[in-house]
């Protein structure tokens, strides 16, 4: 073997073994939290990873206590994503249709007005949108959530979606515009279904934002029973972690399981949805 | 020869809509009319008490009268409200100004002798040619209440003595007090040594965060990307994991892992017969910690973003290279690395920026702890925005919460610009057509 070979020898394997190293890191959290999940009594701490026998204790205990509501916040956490994500995404097509395909007077300024919102830290408005929201006697509705989270929606969105519209060759527009097309019929019929890697990006993360939302949503909602995930969650852990970790192990699971699964088979588009608003310098 | 245009301009700054009837556009001028009539109705209840409060926030304090408290004015409601009235009437003041303009042209075109359009055109016209104006009014609405007039709002109390204990509505009143909060944040002993010491902080946790994830990532990147390495597509996904779960999850699942007395990491420490480390309470080994943790969160995102970029530099750099005979690391420092540098240097910044307003992680992980005894409300591990929540949400010192808020802001702010300006998203988008 020449020096060459060995030295090809060395490199892959000193490769394989850190690629090892990283790929145990990246997925012990997921399965210590598992495998906690499935552990018979309360405490975090254990012996080993494995523990020596498994039950599904924890789990029905998030459907069946009369503390933990857990299903139903799962529900109420479904009904609010999915009301948001339908309007947050047609609010945010509407603008970033308009900003890449017209040209009209005050869009550079309105397009940098959105950046800028959009930099505000969240919470410092949570005091104003909690007093507008008591004024209109909205508070402890899941419809207040969906119209705030709606209503923000075009302030992240716009960029990456503007950014995805502008790769659209606009002789397409301009070819049904001379066959006799209204505004409205190019963007159904030619926008729309050409912007649908985009439009799962964006409903994704609108998608996301009412299970990891736990600061907003539990200044809004009141009653335990309205709860979303989060904020039962949080809850949760603030309370007692210590002593009932395998309880908000089983929760974690829950909540990150099918999320994850998305996120896992969007990988694709999620790359493309970062890099199309702002990339090639 | 101006009769018309100048008539119709007359009548509708009398009141919006009569110069559209004069033009005998009648549905358009009776629609404008009522709107007008229900805007006077309601500015005429509110207007007073809106000029009234922002000016005074109120005067009135709750007070004990024959053994009873009655309320008094609530500055903040009364401040909201007021805001409110106002952006109602900014709308309106437009709305009455494109009124006359409206009346005003369509004048000058039946001067001219055209025909003057129908309702049914005029709507045709807007959705032709007005089309973009139209189509983001219903985003603009949403954006105007729920995130403009926050922001307003917020960046009002910081002028403003709305804190605890003293100034806390309904019992008590608030009063406008200037730029005192930003002199007290900045010089006044107290808050100045928590501030800047903050701010420190923020500055070194976003520098080494931004750097660790971002080198990680190439690194990552890097490895899987090497000729001869198999299951490239595997490794790639097991290593994308940590960006799928959800934060909030798998940030609190770390804050468990490493739990000083009870957590797995010091139990392994342990088994090889090392001390465990206090990871989350000592004020150095928390921030080792939450820049450790943030590199496992972060690192999938930068590796994703530079296996993109690694695909499209072309090969025959790479065989032009080592036709002249250059090393492996020649050629990374040649032509891998400033071709990754120069096409991810715009989203570089943009997390940077994040980094500083990177709420999560350190939320989630310390919540700002361990506890500093010389800072007002603020941790050793505590970042300017998690230093804002807790004043705002914890403590109620609103005001200086608004004051750090604004320069987070103005911090933020700058920066995205900077790096926004410089892509060619903004530069030159009529060129990509």
């Amino acid at each position: 073997m020449s020096a060459r070979k060995i030295g090809n020898a060395v490199r892959l394997t000193s490769s394989y073994i850190v690629l090892v190293i990283l790929a145990i890191c990246a997925l012990y959290p997921a399965l210590w939290v598992i495998l906690g999940s499935l552990r018979p009594g309360r405490a975090l701490y254990s012996k080993s990873l494995f523990p020596e026998a498994l039950t599904f204790e924890h789990y029905r205990e998030l459907f069946t206590s009369h503390t933990i509501l857990f299903g139903q916040w799962y529900m109420n956490t479904l009904k609010v994503s999915i009301f948001s994500t339908i309007l947050g995404v047609f609010l945010t097509l509407l603008t970033s249709y308009a900003f890449s395909r017209f040209r009209f007077r005050g869009r550079k300024n309105g397009l940098s007005v959105l950046l800028v919102l959009g930099m505000f830290p969240g919470f410092m408005s949570m005091v104003a949108i909690f007093l507008l929201l008591l004024s209109m006697n909205m508070l402890d509705s899941h419809w207040a959530l969906v119209i705030v989270y709606a209503a923000g929606a075009p302030i992240g969105g716009t960029f990456i979606a503007k950014g995805f519209l502008d790769t659209i060759p606009r002789s397409l527009d301009e070819a049904a515009r001379i066959d006799g097309a209204s505004n409205f019929t190019v963007f159904w019929k030619i926008i729309l279904p050409l912007s649908k890697p985009m439009l799962t990006y964006i409903g994704l993360t609108q998608f996301v934002g009412p299970w990891v939302d736990f600061i907003f949503a539990r200044l809004v909602l009141r009653s335990k029973e309205n709860w979303t995930v989060a904020v039962g969650m949080w809850d949760l852990v603030n309370t007692n972690t210590n002593s009932n970790f395998t309880l908000f192990a089983a929760g974690a699971v829950l909540i990150a399981v099918p999320i994850t699964i998305l996120f896992m088979f969007l990988q694709r588009l999620l790359v493309d949805g970062l890099t199309s608003g702002a990339s090639k310098g | 020869m101006n009769k018309h245009r100048n008539n119709a301009t007359i009548l509708s700054i009398l009141a919006m809509g009569l110069g559209q009837l004069y033009n005998r556009q009648f549905i358009k001028g009776i629609i404008f009319l009522l709107f007008e009539a229900v805007s006077g109705y309601y500015f005429i209840n509110n207007l007073g008490r809106t000029f009234w409060g922002i000016f005074t926030l109120g005067e009135v304090p709750r007070r004990l009268i024959k053994g009873k408290w009655v309320d008094g004015d609530d500055s903040i409601v009364i401040l909201v409200t007021s805001l409110i009235t106002l952006i109602f009437l900014a709308i309106f003041i437009i709305a009455y100004v494109m009124n006359v303009k409206d009346a005003r042209n369509v004048g000058a075109d039946r001067d001219q002798g055209k025909k003057v359009k129908n309702f049914r055109e005029s709507v045709r016209y807007v959705l032709d040619y007005k089309f973009a104006q139209a189509f983001l009014t219903i985003p603009a609405i949403g954006i105007l209440f729920f995130t403009v007039m926050p922001i307003i709002f917020m960046v009002m109390l910081a002028f403003t003595n709305y804190s605890a204990p003293k100034h806390i509505p309904p019992a008590m009143l608030v009063d406008w007090v200037g730029f005192d909060t930003f002199k007290n944040l900045v010089a006044l002993k107290t808050w100045s040594h928590t501030f800047y010491g903050v701010l420190t902080w923020t500055i070194i946790w976003a520098v080494l965060s931004t750097v660790t994830t971002y080198f990680g990532g190439m690194l990552v990147a890097l490895l899987i990307n090497q000729k001869g390495i198999k299951f490239k597509g595997l490794w790639r996904t097991i290593l994308i994991l940590p960006y799928a779960i959800p934060q909030m999850i798998s940030l609190l699942v770390m804050r468990n892992m490493f739990n000083g007395q009870f957590g797995p990491i010091n139990q392994y420490l342990e088994y090889f017969g090392l001390d465990g480390l206090p990871w989350l309470t000592d004020p150095f080994w928390a921030k080792v910690t939450v820049i450790v943790v943030n590199m496992w969160v972060g690192i999938p995102v930068s590796m994703l973003l530079i296996m993109g970029v690694l695909t499209t530099i072309p090969k025959d750099l790479y065989e032009a290279a080592e036709v002249d005979g250059a090393t492996g690391f020649q050629k990374f420092r040649i032509i891998t690395l400033p071709m990754i540098l120069f096409t991810t240097a715009p989203i570089l910044i943009t997390q940077f920026a994040g980094n500083i307003n990177n709420f999560n992680a350190i939320f989630l992980l310390t919540n700002g702890n361990p506890v500093n005894g010389d800072y007002q409300y603020a941790g050793s591990t505590d970042l300017l925005v998690t230093w804002l929540y807790k004043l705002t949400l914890d403590q109620r010192k609103y005001n200086m919460a608004s004051a750090v808020g604004i320069i987070i802001f103005l911090i933020i702010a700058s920066l995205s610009i900077y790096s926004y300006r410089r892509t060619k998203s903004f530069k030159e988008e009529d060129m990509i057509q």
